[in-house]
């Protein structure tokens, strides 16, 4: 048998084929065009106000200190060097702001939801307030009116002995490790590991007799229990540096800038509002059914919110709450605004110096978009992990 | 002649499960857990209300200057009532004022009108389109008005000039790069992938400094672009690649069906989507587009970050004048009080016509 009609013939000649190869190519030579006339204006530009170009310069000498550093730094270290205080610095302030925002939206995500009517009303003023006012100018009021109203050195609040807290900051006792500090460290990373080890045989345990062993209760006292234990046993190898009184400043010790406390307190007040209202929703999204047939079954109100509502709502706060990390790594760089030197304001000194900002800028998207880049991967494999929930 | 039965009236519920008592009950003490909730949140309320009250309102001065609110010790108001103008407009010109507040009046009556319905969208849409030339021309002068520098313009003015011109301008460029990024040109949907996710992936700070300090390096010689200029580019570039993902989600709603539908009835291309995908798309997204508008009125404030004025610049400016020293935290409560407002009642239109939902422009 032969097919009564033809195959249609692909025609490279077809008129809708020439038109979109003919707009594609316009649109390519376009930018292209315009991408190279831009270099060239550029450079002349660059050339006529006598800024150079490349990367050299990260290898010359910074001039300028930085107040707040994780790593060594001296004002006779190069730019490179610099500009990675202020990447780690970003990370720094990220990493612990996206811990304590997703507690405090938790909490108050939950909250709101709560049946108490005060306790959900105060969440909802909290989540209204603070979502509705720029993050810029919640930060300005933590820096310039909140922390600036903490007492001067000299009539500084003493927390508890050795702990200072004044306009310049919060000063704690530093622990110095003495020798055995090592058999501590060893010990808490036994106990991590058979935390994790108890929880996997306690689920495997679980589905496979139907009896629940307490492992959250266990795990949580051998975390804590084992490496106090250790740390007595070992004869105490810790020393506290306290801050001293030296002059107009306290020396020595722990120190949490007001520069980084109003960044991070910022941060995680706006982000967690934001937070909390992805978890209101999510719980919110649990059908009511799901938790009248969990209290049909007997679970008490904590373990249904533990074992039937959180799970299900996971899978929609996770994809909501990914995107409100990514915002909240990329909001750090208003650390500019109050001088953290984070990467943005470390590297706008640099601008200010030598004029390089073709480089400097082209540097930090690179590095957001890593990070970006990175959240979202992490995220997609959360929300993988929360789907297969679903049956 | 059998006894009827006759059933005894209802007994009133318990008193303790009605009126307010109940309401408290059932509300506020309900089991040791969330009594102690409450007393905590009581407790919390005793300790933080009554400082704030009497810095607010008894301790405060409404008329003054500033010896009079020092020796009050709470709030002054006055330094904002002396301030009002700043705040408001900057340093724009006294004699000029009358051409910010007219601006600001076709703003607001622009706005009630869309938010009441009472234009068909397309009006509406070409009226918030044209709504920057005359703003411009007023607040820039020429053609007959006295120019005012763009250095002058300044505080709530400037900050509602940035963010709707940033929205005016970037819905139809995120509109563009929405179906761009839908294309079948393979050239066209990179571009505009690769524009949207950049701009995504990086902080709005970086995009401004870009603008105001690249920028110029781009520009032949001889081409000259103020910072405000400069700045409004930077909005709007960043705005239109979220305005676009929020577009890009409108598109996808719309059903396939549609567009059979339209390619049965002989419509082509760019006729499905101009008339029967975009409308529909553009309809279903208005509550996150009022989202994206609000966060773009507060990110409007990170342009004192490139030494622009705008309403925080200049509440931070207004606090550093000599003769009211030591008020800042009046003028970041103000502040905030009326970005709030604003913000607030926004997203309260964002949640109505989301109540309203298909019907939304249908009338």
């Amino acid at each position: 048998m032969t097919d009564l009609i033809a195959p249609p013939r692909s025609n490279p000649f077809a008129a809708d084929k020439i038109v979109s190869a003919a707009t594609q190519f316009l649109v390519v030579a376009a930018v292209l065009t315009g991408g190279y006339m831009l270099f060239v204006t550029t450079q002349g530009n660059l050339e006529a106000r006598h800024i150079e170009s490349g990367f050299t310069f990260l290898g010359h000498e910074a001039g300028f200190p930085i107040g707040d550093s994780l790593i060594s730094f001296e004002p006779a270290d190069s730019y490179g060097r610099a500009f990675v205080v202020g990447v780690i610095n970003t990370f720094y302030v990220s990493v612990l702001s996206i811990i304590f925002a997703t507690v405090v939206g938790v909490v108050m995500g939950v909250a709101q939801v709560s049946r108490n009517w005060l306790i959900a009303k105060l969440a909802e003023i909290y989540v209204e307030v603070m979502r509705n006012i720029p993050l810029l100018l919640t930060l300005l009021f933590v820096y310039g009116v909140v922390l600036a109203g903490l007492p001067s050195v000299r009539r500084s609040i003493e927390l508890f002995d050795g702990g200072f807290l004044n306009q310049r900051g919060l000063y704690l006792p530093r622990p110095l490790p003495l020798d055995g500090f090592g058999f501590v460290l060893a010990a808490t990373v036994i106990a991590l590991i058979g935390a994790i080890a108890l929880i996997v045989w306690a689920r495997r345990y679980h589905d496979r007799t139907g009896v629940a062993v307490p492992s959250a209760r266990i795990s949580f006292g051998l975390l804590f229990g084992l490496p106090l234990l250790a740390y007595f046993v070992a004869g105490a190898p810790l020393d506290w540096e306290l801050p001293v009184l030296k002059g107009f400043n306290y020396r020595g010790g722990l120190v949490f800038r007001p520069e980084f406390a109003a960044l991070l307190l910022g941060l995680v007040v706006y982000r967690g509002a934001f937070i909390a209202e992805n978890v209101r929703s999510g719980i919110q999204a649990v059908g009511k059914g799901q938790r009248e047939a969990a209290a049909a079954v007997g679970l008490t109100p904590g373990r249904t919110m533990q074992l039937v509502v959180l799970p299900q709502a996971l899978r929609t706060i996770i994809p909501s709450t990914t995107n409100d990390y990514a915002s909240l790594v990329k909001d750090s760089s208003l650390a500019v605004a109050i001088g953290y030197p984070d990467m943005v304001s470390i590297g706008g000194t640099m601008i200010g110096q030598n004029g390089q900002a073709i480089e400097v800028i082209g540097m930090w998207m690179a590095i957001y978009l890593a990070i970006n880049l990175v959240v979202s991967l992490l995220m997609n494999w959360a929300n993988l992990k929360a789907q297969l929930v679903e049956r | 002649m059998a006894e009827v039965f006759v059933a005894a009236p209802d007994l009133p519920p318990p008193p303790s499960t009605t009126g307010a008592i109940g309401w408290l009950r059932e509300n506020l003490f309900k089991g040791w857990f969330n009594s102690t909730l409450t007393l905590l949140a009581m407790a919390f309320l005793a300790y933080a209300v009554p400082p704030l009250v009497s810095w607010f309102l008894i301790d405060a001065t409404f008329v003054g200057d500033a010896e009079t609110c020092r020796a009050a010790g709470g709030a002054c108001w006055s330094f904002i009532g002396a301030e009002f103008k700043l705040f408001m407009v900057g340093t724009y010109p006294n004699d000029a004022t009358w051409r910010a507040l007219l601006s600001g009046a076709m703003l607001v009556t622009l706005f009630v009108v869309t938010a009441r319905h009472m234009l068909s969208p397309l009006v509406a849409a070409a009226l918030w389109l044209l709504l920057p030339i005359p703003v411009y021309w007023l607040l820039g002068g020429g053609l007959g008005l006295e120019p005012v520098e763009e250095s002058r313009w300044g505080g709530l003015m400037l900050t509602l000039l940035l963010a709707v011109i940033g929205v005016v301008v970037s819905v139809p460029l995120g509109v563009l790069l929405a179906l761009g990024r839908r294309s079948r040109f393979i050239a066209i949907k990179s571009l505009s992938i690769g524009i949207i996710e950049l701009v995504r992936g990086v902080p709005m700070i970086t995009i401004l400094f870009m603008a105001t300090i690249m920028l110029p390096f781009f520009l032949p010689e001889g081409v000259e672009l103020g910072v405000l200029h400069r700045v409004q580019i930077g909005i709007i570039i960043f705005s239109s690649a979220y305005m676009a993902e929020v577009v890009r989600g409108g598109l996808q709603g719309v059903d396939r069906s549609q567009i059979e539908a339209a390619a049965a009835l002989g419509l082509r291309g760019w006729h499905t989507t101009v008339f029967i995908v975009l409308p529909q798309a553009l309809r279903d997204v208005l509550p996150p587009l009022i989202g994206r508008c609000i966060a773009l009125l507060k990110d409007t404030s990170l342009v004192i970050i490139v030494g622009l004025l705008d309403f925080l610049g200049i509440a931070k400016a207004a606090s550093q004048d000599p003769a009211w020293l030591g008020f800042d935290a009046e003028a970041f409560v103000f502040c905030a009080a009326i970005y709030w407002a604003l913000c607030f009642s926004l997203s309260r239109y964002g949640r109505s016509l989301e109540r309203r939902g298909h019907g939304a422009f249908r009338d």
